[in-house]
């Protein structure tokens, strides 16, 4: 590869451009469970017009670029597979506006969750944003381009739905904006103009570097609960998350099932209310949602004691979280697998034997997206990064989990290179081929992240 | 094994069946009573094994003290009955089932029992409990919560192990033969529980209360009168032990505290609700939580206090929404300490 470093340092700051061995070693990896791969060179651009530049640069010497965010997907997509550069957009992490009456935020690429979850707490106090169950410095752009989904998830889909607009760096250098903002000075909305959003949506960054974008804002309101509703049947789960989710009243329900409580599926919902009285409404309208199991004895809710709500209203949620060291020694990874409701039984039944099968205790979580229309179904292991036989077993099981979500029927979410293969064996050929045409097009010389949605 | 000792003949001729007469969650006229009972002395389907809500407040009615809440938790077991849902019950059974990691410790009196609420050990602190020994954990839990789950046979297998275990790791090698129980329900489950269900204790019990009035004695020269108007939410597992209500009125008199007097209180005490939320009844709970506190706020209460932490836990953030201080009787003492 070219030294381009005197160039890059002309562009964003000598500061912002290393080539040392130390950065090197840390932007090859995340903390999963994939190979390292190392960057020739990381830049921190601050501007648009410093990525502009970048690009440009890149694409006159042919040399890949991986942009990153949190780098926190622990599926290895900011791995630099081809080596060059990692751009890191950390810097670009100033939220630009707020549109409090319809409710979005114009924000760059690198502001990460708690920057923007603190921002509206300080700022903006009766709104919130969907915060995924990911460390506060995951950033709202990256979450956005995987699908990712968060606390509001369950009435407002994937956080790729509720993106608004955005400003895009083509592989080619142009600036373009997608959304109502190409448009208008308001980034309200993706319609009603031809979607072009997809073009970046769940790409893994081969399709060019979004800078801004706007994403939807929620009503925060004053007063929440949450209702643990327990089944020893994993049959009737489909069913429980169907009723419930039916109410339109739950803003999040996940399922927790997990080797400390074998056995039991533990539906966790929240709600929120502007009163007391509506708080109570909604809890009545999810009691009478479930009456049926209970009458059944084959579900109840549990007691959540005030004083233990808090934990499970927490954003992000801690406890979750903590599971990613059960093994100690930092190593944590998951298939987050997005497939319909109905495989709900048939999933945990999969998750159980695959646990089992490789000695690995079984930690399932899911979070229901979309009003119940699918489910981002979990498969989490833990395991110790110094024990090179853990991770072995680990890969194995990971690689075992996709296998089995593709045959039931569900798809790996940010799915690391090797699962990519995976996926597109089971894609339409033609789905596959409209795929490298759009990028042939955006990206003539293949700089974007390379490597990845490719076989 | 562990039969209750229950005298059929002493209920068949009880003329006032204040039991079922006295219920505040079940209201029946006395041929009512009379029909409810007949059904379940014979082991019959009765609607008393339905809608009982499990307050225990029963077992303080009888004017025999002849179990009538204990044989009412059995037979709801011999008919299948799940006063919570099954997989509730279950997971509870898991969550709450001895861990096995209890180890010998020497200990020297007072102890303080905590039973499972090790996470309450911060609360034996200053110089009301200056000295003592505290033993918690999952292994010498008592158990008695099971009566709200119609899981009497759970008590009768795990109430045993648990007293075995404070024998064979705490008191077998040190000179400690009585307890202070935190809890009124230990209290209840060592005093009263076991002997109904024929469980030899080898310990005699202290309650907590009667352990803090020792205590305030000692210190009295050291207590400020709080001056304070206090409600008491007994609890549940208080309609087993009667006799160390006394204690209460006590304790206020010596730390100065003026219990109000209220509608809900002394034998007209409400749950907490946690049974009743256990149980699928929110509404009911709703309803119960609602007419206590107002309760307690129109009698002019500044502090709610408690012995039982699950009825604290439960009832605090309704407490304090209402404007009062949810506090455990200990705390308060220490209040009037000035720690």
């Amino acid at each position: 590869m070219k030294n381009i470093d005197k160039e890059l340092a002309d562009i964003v700051g000598s500061e912002f451009v290393s080539n040392h061995p130390e950065e090197k070693f840390i932007y090859s990896r995340d903390m999963g469970t994939m190979e390292p791969a190392f960057p020739d060179l990381v830049v921190m651009p601050n501007t648009t017009e410093e990525i502009q530049k970048i690009v440009q640069l890149a694409n006159r010497e042919e040399i890949p670029i991986t942009p990153m965010g949190g780098g926190l997907t622990l599926s290895g997509l900011v791995r630099p597979l081809k080596g060059g550069i990692v751009m890191d957009l950390k810097r670009m992490n100033r939220i630009i506006a707020v549109n409090e009456k319809s409710r979005y935020v114009i924000t760059e690429a690198g502001t990460s969750q708690g920057m923007l979850q603190a921002y509206l707490k300080k700022h903006h106090p009766s709104l919130k944003h969907s915060v995924p169950d990911a460390p506060p410095i995951a950033t709202i752009a990256g979450n956005v381009l995987i699908h990712g989904s968060g606390h509001i998830s369950q009435s407002g889909g994937f956080h790729s739905e509720m993106l608004n607009g955005m400003e895009v760096v083509m592989p080619t250098g142009e600036v373009v904006r997608i959304g109502s903002c190409a448009t208008s000075p308001y980034w309200f909305s993706r319609a009603p103009l031809p979607d072009l959003a997809g073009l970046f949506l769940g790409w893994a960054g081969t399709t060019g570097i979004v800078t801004k974008l706007a994403i939807k804002l929620y009503p925060n309101r004053l007063f929440n609960d949450v209702k643990a509703f327990v089944t020893e049947d994993s049959e009737q789960v489909a069913e429980v998350i169907h009723r419930v989710t039916g109410t339109q009243v739950a803003e999040d329900v996940n399922v927790v099932m997990s080797s400390r409580m074998p056995g039991f599926q533990i539906v966790f919902m929240t709600y929120s209310a502007d009163t007391k009285e509506e708080l109570t409404w909604k809890r009545n309208l999810i009691r009478a949602s479930l009456k049926k199991f209970i009458d059944d004895n084959v579900g109840g809710f549990m007691v959540v004691l005030p004083v233990l709500k808090g934990d499970f209203l927490e954003v992000p949620m801690k406890n979750i979280t903590q599971f990613a060291d059960e093994m100690q020694g930092g190593g944590f990874e998951y298939i987050g697998a997005i497939m319909p409701i109905e495989l709900f039984s048939e999933a945990y039944r999969t998750g159980i034997e695959i646990a089992d099968h490789f000695g690995i205790p079984h930690f399932i979580i899911v979070r229901v997206v979309g009003l119940g229309h699918c489910m981002m179904f979990a498969y989490a292991y833990a395991f110790n990064r110094a024990d090179e036989a853990d991770i072995k077993k680990v890969q194995a099981a990971l690689e075992d989990t996709n296998r089995k979500v593709l045959q039931m029927g569900g798809i790996p979410w940010k799915a690391e290179a090797p699962a990519q293969k995976q996926i597109i064996e089971h894609m339409d050929p033609n789905t596959f081929a409209l795929m490298n045409r759009i990028r042939a097009v955006l990206d003539p010389k293949g700089i974007m992240n390379p490597g990845n949605w490719e076989v | 094994m562990y039969e209750l000792k229950y005298d059929k003949d002493i209920c068949a001729t009880c003329e006032t069946i204040d039991c079922l007469m006295r219920c505040q969650y079940m209201e029946m006229d006395l041929e009512s009573a009379r029909q409810e009972r007949e059904r379940i002395l014979n082991g019959e389907d009765s609607r008393v094994l339905t809608d009982c809500v499990t307050c225990y407040a029963c077992e303080e009615y009888c004017p025999f003290n002849n179990h009538p809440f204990y044989l009412i938790v059995d037979r709801q077991e011999e008919k299948g009955i799940w006063p919570v849902p099954k997989p509730a019950t279950n997971q509870q059974l898991v969550i709450m089932a001895p861990q096995s990691d209890i180890a010998p410790k020497k200990i020297q009196s007072p102890t303080i029992n905590m039973c499972a609420f090790s996470m309450l050990e911060g609360c034996i602190r200053g110089s009301l409990f200056e000295g003592t020994s505290i033993i918690s954990g999952s292994d010498i839990f008592c158990n008695i919560m099971w009566l709200h789950f119609a899981k009497n046979s759970t008590i009768r297998e795990r109430l045993p192990k648990a007293i075995d275990n404070i024998r064979e790791y705490y008191l077998k090698d040190s000179d400690v033969d009585e307890l202070v129980h935190f809890h009124d329900e230990c209290y209840g489950a060592y005093t009263h529980l076991a002997p109904a269900f024929g469980i030899e204790v080898p310990f005699s019990s202290i309650h907590l209360f009667e352990y803090l009035i020792r205590r305030l004695d000692d210190l009295k020269d050291r207590i400020t009168p709080i001056n304070q108007k206090v409600a008491y939410q007994r609890p549940c597992s208080s309609r087993l032990i009667p006799e160390t209500q006394h204690f209460v009125d006590e304790i206020f008199t010596r730390i100065g505290a003026d219990r109000v007097d209220r509608k809900y209180d002394r034998e007209n005490a409400l749950c907490c609700t946690f049974a009743q939320q256990a149980q699928q009844r929110d509404e009911t709970a709703d309803d119960v939580l609602k007419r206590n506190i107002d309760d307690m706020v129109e009698a002019g209460a500044a502090y709610c206090v408690f012995n039982c932490p699950a009825c604290f836990f439960t009832m605090s953030e309704a407490v304090t929404n209402s404007g009062m201080m949810p506090i455990l009787m200990s705390d308060l003492c220490q209040i009037a300490l000035g720690e």
